[in-house]
């Protein structure tokens, strides 16, 4: 089935085709996807290492099939990645681990964002480079 | 927010910088609040809490500073940019400006990275769970697809209990006025529970 692909902040809104698969024996519903459709949506690729961005890779172990398909909730499993799906609404979301965030976050380097203005005009904080900056967060509510 | 850009004005020589960003639904709520402060700095709409994900933010205000070489000087901390809501927050406004000028004319802060990493709160695994139910939420809203949103809202804010982003957050997607009896409501069951609503850094 299609589903729209979905991670917080939406940067990769893709359409996706999964196969749900329960028939295995596996311990949880499997949810098998092409390689390409795979690397597109989530920018890990698959090599015969394993789950490779950069220069990390780590071992797929059953979360790459036999014939060569993803299982995206073994990915997601393996990574410590929340997934959250509803099949009714052909929608599924990969939000980002709090091992990842939190290393991140210690480093103390601020993660850079691009967001828009009113106008629609796209702004990235690494624009501001060299200045000392006050980012405030705010809402009407 | 005309206290920001006031701010802005007056220390922009000093190469200082100002960004701030609406956590709204769409850019039609937030456009009253930026009409009225005109800000000369960039002033940015996050509708998906894109910045609540990667600063790991669960209410508003909240504000960093980041320096010059785009590390994080102070963690996430509350602060107003007036003091309007003073007697609700009892926050004072003028409290954090005067060390953020002291900073941005000296470089001088009160902690060091070794501190700010103390007193940085840092994301749990239910919390980026509850953000990729809110992420399907919010998408779902987009979608109109309001019933299937607000079950994923709800489970969002289970999660993450103290999460404000998502539980008033979600409140304008749900047809729940965020000021109203709903969340004074949930404000007062957080209240009696203990917890703080605002949690400001201590004084360093």
């Amino acid at each position: 089935m299609d589903l729209n692909f979905i991670t917080p902040g939406n940067s990769r809104l893709v359409t996706i085709n999964i196969t749900r698969d329960v028939t295995t024996g596996s311990d949880h519903e499997r949810l098998l996807m092409a390689k390409n459709d795979f690397t597109k949506c989530t920018a890990w690729n698959v090599k015969p290492e394993g789950f490779c961005q950069g220069d990390i890779c780590i071992p797929a172990g059953e979360a790459v099939t036999t014939d060569g398909r993803i299982d995206l909730a073994a990915f997601a499993n393996l990574t410590g990645r929340p997934l959250i799906t509803n099949f009714e609404e052909k929608a599924i979301s990969l939000g980002e681990s709090s091992s990842a965030r939190s290393s991140e976050l210690a480093s103390l380097k601020a993660p850079d964002f691009s967001l828009p203005d009113l106008s629609g005009k796209m702004h990235s904080l690494s624009e501001h480079r060299g200045k000392k900056i006050l980012l405030a967060a705010y809402a009407s509510w | 927010m005309p206290g920001w850009q006031a701010l802005y004005e007056e220390l922009k020589d000093d190469g200082f910088m100002v960004i701030t960003v609406a956590l709204d639904k769409s850019p039609e709520e937030a456009k009253p609040w930026i009409d009225l402060a005109n800000p000369q700095h960039p002033s940015l709409i996050d509708t998906t809490h894109l910045l609540a994900d990667l600063y790991n933010m669960v209410n508003v205000p909240t504000i960093l500073w980041i320096d010059e070489q785009g590390m994080i000087a102070r963690p996430n901390d509350v602060a107003f940019g007036d003091n309007t809501w003073i007697e609700y927050t009892g926050l004072d406004a003028e409290t954090h400006k005067t060390t953020l000028r002291t900073w941005v004319k000296t470089g001088e802060i009160a902690f060091d990275q070794n501190r700010a990493r103390e007193l940085q709160t840092l994301p749990s695994k239910a919390r980026q769970e509850a953000r990729a139910e809110f992420a399907l939420a919010q998408w779902l809203w987009a979608q109109s697809r309001f019933d299937a949103a607000n079950k994923h809202f709800v489970h969002a804010g289970e999660l993450a209990p103290d999460d404000f982003t998502i539980r008033r957050g979600s409140m304008p997607m749900r047809d729940i006025d965020p000021m109203g009896e709903k969340f004074f409501e949930m404000r007062g069951e957080w209240d009696q529970a203990g917890h703080d609503y605002y949690l400001p850094l201590p004084d360093a």
